[in-house]
């Protein structure tokens, strides 16, 4: 097989896999019980996700550059929980964020 | 949300935010197929095939590399184990679906649709409407993540750095994950996966998420156990 055929099987297995790993547990019949543990151990998931997502993006900057603090990113994402505890809303949320963190680097450049 | 048509609406509108960070990331994907020296229609259908962020870059600069198989192969599984978490957590929203809805609900399930999910349902007790909600949403997704690689890929598109706009995806997380933290142990499951997280972060493979994740859920168990037990 060609090089090039063989990429293109690669990237059909590469989609098998990554779409197994996604239905793993939708295609479940309706009656399996997942372990109890798991099934509490869920109910954390978004608490436990979200944070771990999010904070290596407020406190770095992007990974290309290595892993530098950015006291930036830090500011304008505090501000972006203040407004959300308070507006309760995400479009105010991500605009006072971007809002900051525009001026903080416009500030920061002169 | 009483009707298919309003609950998708919703769900396109919910994810609108999801995507301004997800803009500049599909961009920048597909130029780097196209620095990386990628055949473009190779690198599109890669997108359209596997639809994962992180696996995609990941798996360009390893074909780019001429890396073995079985390197690439690993690295996308590991890179993608996070989504087996996403799964089992969505899974009682869709129980009882046909296998057409499960099928395509699994291969848009990302890190945004799933978190939006989650944020607007209970997972114990699912909303008629809430598979339209979804399709609505990573629909969407789906939709602009395709249209900005293509744009990358085929037209070397680009947001200016100076935009920063990719921070609006840490700011979207942040806006869906506060009102989650509804009792003491999700507060304190979020702050101990965020903590684990620094000391996480120089994992590859997005490994450092996977292990903050586990920590913070066994936290989670063990100050439901404490509380229970001071009752």
């Amino acid at each position: 097989m060609s090089e090039q055929a063989w990429l293109w099987v690669l990237m059909l297995v590469m989609g098998a896999i990554t779409f197994a790993i996604r239905t793993a547990f939708l295609i479940l019949p309706a009656s399996t019980k997942l372990p109890e543990t798991l099934e509490r151990a869920l109910k954390y998931v978004v608490a436990a996700v979200l944070p771990a997502l999010v904070i290596p993006d407020v406190l770095f900057r992007a990974p290309p550059l290595g892993w530098a603090f950015d006291p930036v990113r830090l500011i304008a994402a505090a501000v972006a929980v203040g407004v959300a505890l308070w507006t309760k809303n995400v479009l105010a949320t991500l605009a006072s964020g971007m809002a900051v963190l525009w001026l903080l680097k416009w500030l920061a450049w002169f | 949300m009483d009707s298919p048509r309003s609950a998708a609406w919703a769900g396109i509108k919910a994810q609108i935010p999801g995507t301004l960070g997800i803009i500049p990331f599909g961009l920048i994907t597909g130029a780097a197929s196209n620095a990386a020296g990628i055949d473009p229609w190779f690198a599109f259908v890669l997108s359209i095939i596997v639809y994962a962020g992180a696996a995609q870059l990941a798996a360009i600069s390893l074909i780019a590399q001429h890396a073995p198989a079985t390197v690439l192969l690993l690295t996308v599984t590991v890179i993608n184990l996070r989504m087996l978490m996403y799964s089992a957590a969505v899974a009682p929203l869709f129980q009882h679906l046909n296998w057409r809805w499960k099928a395509a609900i699994g291969y848009t399930l990302t890190d945004n649709a799933f978190a939006l999910m989650l944020a607007k349902f209970d997972r114990n007790s699912p909303h008629a409407n809430s598979h339209w909600f979804y399709a609505g949403a990573a629909g969407y997704l789906w939709v602009v993540w395709q249209t900005t690689v293509g744009l990358g890929i085929f037209g070397g598109s680009k947001l200016p750095d100076s935009w920063n706009m990719e921070f609006a995806i840490p700011l979207f997380f942040l806006s869906l994950l506060l009102p989650a933290l509804r009792t003491r142990c999700h507060w304190t499951t979020a702050v101990v996966a965020g903590l684990a997280s620094i000391f996480t972060v120089a994992l590859p493979f997005k490994l450092g998420l996977l292990v903050a994740a586990f920590v913070g859920m066994a936290t989670g168990l063990l100050c439901e156990y404490r509380v229970k037990n001071n009752e």
